[in-house]
């Protein structure tokens, strides 16, 4: 029995494993036997969670206790409950979740069960299990023999797949927020450009650190305000010291970026003068001319064309980059991925392992970004507009943390504070 | 109000070691029935000499643990909560156990199905407290449900060493605030409780609680317990009770001894709990 190490909730991580839940009533305060349970589950490998506990009031009344416990697989699981029933708790039994085949490919049943992007379990074969690939507005597919289920967008259901119907056997857990003194915990969900700046600062460089010692991916999502301010030295800067591992933008920033790598100027405007050059307004277009004469950025990059800038340190270090086109785009550049559905595809594979998002001037992007993530995904939108960052939120993704301030002097400092050298 | 303490005991007409349910249980070695007797009428002699009054029930044959009254069920005023015996060869004794009670005007209750409870034996009051030993006999759950029934606290204590598998092999009683265990057969978790619950508990150590000292019956200040424990006897003397040593060595070869062989049917001194008027008529649901 080791009291000192026992804590309200060993939350599990949204990862593997089964999860059951037992309930247990009785003079189980007095009696030790509810720390015993908890004591037990830890013991036996298992972790827990403890849903729903009722202390009674006078001595002679019972308590009660919901508690969640998850193992690494169900014979770990089995082994636990076996033990619990033993101590007076009893599983508790809903039913499980209904699903119907897909009669049709690229559309769910009628009634499918329409997902959020917080955690959601589901139980199957008498288990509950982890949704997995967690986003909103998804239906979730079922692995009957695996015992797994997953999030799958319209797009892509075939004709035959198990999809869940209804709200049987299905529970979304909701995610806390944050109780550390952190930007999270600090800024709640309010968009101002009234809050102190330096605190967010450091907010946003300690998450940052924090994701990448945790091995998760940080992604940025980018407009070209980030070129036409003059900021892309300064993310040049956070993917060569890799603080950045995936980044997802649109035609205009990466064109912009690589006309200032080429001719010096944003949209025609010198970046160093400030002021727009004679026949500034065509560098753009002749620089989409020119990379795709080439064949794409990676082989300007590779023949020297390109020397500095976004575009060229996310090839040099590996950044995942996916270039969502829009309708407005010209050329596009080769990399561009013009077919919206094939774009959301591959962003949805590379937010996989994402930890941490920052999202900076757009909204496009963003908003695509955000609907693909799972709600305990952090996330902070810098723009200088509030109504980017209102907008987000709105759109389900709740926990956006909002910086209302110029991309430039962000961007400088976060640099700076991250800098290893 | 009639204080005369009254007790439950079957003569071991049909006593012996026919199977082997717990680990002093050996066919092999078996018993001596004329022994049995004299060892038994020697402890029904002893509490009568007490002022107890013995109620005596008819012993049946193809029942040899019916003299084991201690697990007929749980005596609370009028109610008789039957037990639900875990091994099969012990529950042809219910319908005799309930037949009794019913007849001396209880009202008889069973546990919803499919739940294990082995009466005072695992069940024993202390205060206004139901201690309840789990793990071997009865179920943690049973004595939850016993808790809400009875509007009583009731704590579960794990049973750790198979030879004490019963709670009343390895705790006694003796007053509202002090009661003799013996540590070994429970957890850590199980000695905390009983340390934080109880005034007064006298430790027995492991060489005299394998000859039965914590199964003894408190007849007032009077301990009748197994012979073989000088040292409890000595501890019981500090603390002003007298005891009563007699030789049960037949009924250990069943892993029973004194308290095993009788059952309380008037409330005992060191129970302060009491039924609630209402308790035996009140329709209790069975879902909780």
């Amino acid at each position: 029995m080791d009291r000192d190490d026992r804590r309200e909730s060993h939350a599990p991580e949204p990862t593997s494993g089964v999860i059951e839940e037992v309930e247990v009533r009785g003079h189980i305060v007095d009696s030790l036997l509810l720390p015993k349970i908890l004591d037990r589950i830890l013991q036996m490998g298992g972790t827990f969670e403890i849903r729903e506990c009722k202390i009674g009031a006078r001595r002679v009344d019972p308590s009660y206790a919901r508690i969640a416990i998850r193992a690494a697989s169900a014979a770990d699981l089995d082994e636990i409950l076996g033990d619990l029933v033993e101590h007076g708790a009893s599983p508790v039994d809903p039913e499980d979740a209904k699903v119907e085949a897909a009669d049709i490919s690229g559309a769910f049943p009628d009634h499918f069960y329409s997902t959020t992007n917080q955690r959601t379990q589901l139980r199957l074969g008498g288990r509950w299990i982890d949704v997995s690939d967690q986003e909103m507005d998804c239906g979730i597919a079922v692995d009957p023999v695996a015992k797994t289920a997953r999030c799958v967008p319209m797009v892509d259901v075939q004709a035959g797949m198990p999809i869940v119907v209804g709200h049987d056997g299905l529970r979304v857990v909701p995610t806390e927020r944050p109780r550390e003194a952190s930007l999270f915990g600090f800024m709640g969900s309010g968009v101002s450009s009234e809050k102190p700046k330096a605190v967010s600062l450091q907010g946003v460089a300690d998450s940052i650190r924090a994701t990448r010692a945790a091995g998760k991916k940080v992604l940025l999502v980018g407009g070209p305000a980030i070129v036409h301010t003059g900021s892309a030295s300064h993310v040049a800067q956070l993917i060569r010291e890799g603080w950045v591992q995936a980044l997802f933008a649109g035609n205009a920033l990466a064109t912009h970026d690589i006309e200032q790598a080429i001719y010096g100027t944003s949209l025609g405007v010198s970046i160093d003068r400030g002021e727009s050059i004679e026949h500034g307004h065509e560098h753009h277009l002749r620089t989409i001319n020119t990379i795709r004469r080439r064949g794409g950025i990676k082989a300007a990059v590779d023949s020297g064309l390109i020397r500095s800038g976004i575009m060229y340190e996310c090839v040099k270090h590996g950044v995942d980059v996916v270039l969502a086109g829009s309708i407005r785009d010209d050329g596009p550049l080769p990399e561009v991925i013009t077919d919206s559905i094939r774009a959301q595809a591959r962003m949805r594979e590379s937010v996989k392992d994402v930890g941490f998002a920052l999202m900076i001037a757009t909204a496009l992007h963003s908003i695509a970004t955000g609907n693909l993530l799972p709600a305990w995904v952090k996330v902070v939108c810098v723009d200088i507009n509030p109504a980017t960052v209102t907008k987000l939120s709105d759109r389900g993704t709740f926990q956006t943390v909002g910086l209302v301030t110029d991309v430039e002097p962000f961007l400088r400092s976060l640099a700076g504070m991250l800098s290893v050298l | 109000m009639d204080t005369t303490p009254r007790i439950l005991m079957c003569p071991p007409d049909y006593y012996g070691i026919e199977y082997e349910i717990n680990p002093w249980m050996d066919r092999q070695v078996g018993s001596d029935p004329a022994e049995s007797h004299r060892q038994w009428r020697a402890l029904h002699d002893t509490l009568v000499d007490l002022g107890v009054t013995v109620e005596l029930m008819e012993p049946q044959p193809g029942l040899p643990d019916l003299v084991f009254t201690a697990n007929a069920g749980l005596v609370f005023g009028d109610l008789f909560l039957s037990s639900r015996f875990r091994h099969g060869v012990r529950q042809g004794e219910t319908p005799h156990f309930d037949r009794w009670a019913r007849a001396h005007g209880f009202v008889v209750e069973a546990l919803p199905p499919g739940r294990n409870f082995e009466g005072a034996g695992d069940a024993l009051f202390c205060g206004p407290t139901l201690f309840a030993g789990y793990r071997f006999r009865s179920d943690a759950r049973s004595h939850h449900w016993i808790g809400e029934r009875l509007g009583v606290p009731v704590l579960p204590l794990e049973l750790v060493d198979p030879r004490f598998y019963h709670l009343d092999t390895c705790f006694c009683p003796l007053s509202e605030t002090a009661a003799i265990y013996y540590p070994g057969a429970f957890d850590d978790y199980g000695r905390s409780v009983l340390k934080g619950q109880i005034g007064t508990l006298i430790e027995v150590s492991a060489e005299e609680a394998v000859s039965f000292s914590c199964n003894a019956v408190v007849v007032g200040r009077t301990v009748v317990l197994n012979d073989g424990a000088p040292k409890l006897a000595r501890a019981l003397n500090d603390l002003g009770f007298d005891s009563r040593p007699l030789r049960l060595t037949e009924f250990i070869k069943a892993g029973g001894s004194a308290k095993c062989l009788t059952l309380y049917l008037s409330t005992p001194p060191w129970q302060t709990a009491e039924p609630d008027p209402a308790c035996t008529l009140a329709h209790f649901s069975t879902s909780a």
